[in-house]
């Protein structure tokens, strides 16, 4: 007689603990970004119109849809449609690629115009600037680090479910890395208005 | 121990969810083409606001979870909501 313990809603639940330490580690870096706003209103106005609102915007599409991809490989494995599944699993992991491509594109032509952490063309450019530009890098890099280990933890649970460890009956790894990319997607929703469109 | 297993969410939700994100991002960045002033920013966190709850209670199914994980949410923001209060009452009023 073999007795399994198993408790899904507690691991589902330690996920969404772990979820409310991330939203507070990005919640710090918001605080200084409206710290900073009040203090440097104008500048960050004038910071934020250097950034490309079509790339913000882009993948702003890109991660809605890759949150919608991984919601609906859940119901798929509910539904015990496992091809189904996988397919939204790698369309998701797609989409990921997708962002931090687009990210790469971004950052290099600010970099190449001479905006980066520590540049001297920032520095002259004056204190309220170079604050928003440190805590944009920051911020997104940080966001863009999750979306490395969200892509990650999909393609791992998406080999699994290929290799039925995960299934119709048991599925909480997917159901929690979900959750993960679900994360990515919320900061992204803060994170998107607050950088790229600030008039 | 037997485990309490959600119903499938349809397809058809995801998808109008997915939508009404969509939809918000475009009022989002319309609205930040008019200059309102101070409102901006506050219309931008609305909408922010309005799309983290679908993503909460939908794409992360919030709606079919127990209370425990509902009150462990109002914990949370209250925390946050008191971080930030007291972050205000500093530097607005040094």
């Amino acid at each position: 007689m073999s007795i399994e313990h198993r408790d899904d809603t507690g691991a589902r639940f330690g996920m969404w603990l772990f979820l409310y330490t991330e939203v507070i580690l990005f919640s710090g870096l918001f605080i200084i970004y409206a710290v900073s706003l009040t203090n440097y209103p104008a500048e960050f106005s004038q910071a934020s119109n250097k950034l490309n609102v079509y790339f913000g915007g882009a993948n702003t599409i890109v991660l809605l849809t890759s949150s919608l991809t991984i919601a609906l490989a859940i119901s798929a494995i509910q539904m015990g449609r496992k091809k189904q599944c996988l397919q939204l699993c790698w369309v998701t992991i797609a989409l990921a690629i997708v962002f931090l491509i687009n990210k790469y594109f971004e950052w290099s032509a600010e970099i190449s115009h001479g905006i980066y952490p520590g540049s001297e063309h920032l520095a002259e450019m004056g204190a309220g600037i170079t604050v928003f530009f440190n805590l944009y890098y920051f911020t997104a890099g940080l966001h863009g680090l999750h979306v490395l280990i969200g892509a990650t933890l999909i393609a791992v649970v998406a080999v699994m479910t290929a290799k039925d460890k995960v299934t119709s009956d048991r599925y909480t790894l997917l159901e929690n890395s979900a959750l993960y990319w679900h994360l990515v997607d919320l900061v992204w929703i803060f994170l998107f208005p607050l950088y790229y469109l600030i008039l | 121990m037997s485990e309490e297993k959600h119903a499938p969410v349809p397809y058809r939700t995801f998808i109008n969810i997915w939508l009404a994100l969509i939809g918000l991002t475009v009022v989002t960045v319309v609205v930040s083409r008019f200059d309102l002033g101070a409102l901006n920013i506050w219309v931008a966190l609305l909408v922010a606001s309005v799309k983290s709850s679908l993503v909460i209670f939908f794409f992360m199914h919030l709606r079919q979870e127990s209370k425990l994980f509902k009150i462990g949410l109002l914990v949370m923001l209250t925390i946050l909501a008191i971080f930030i209060g007291m972050t205000f009452f500093d530097v607005l009023y040094r």
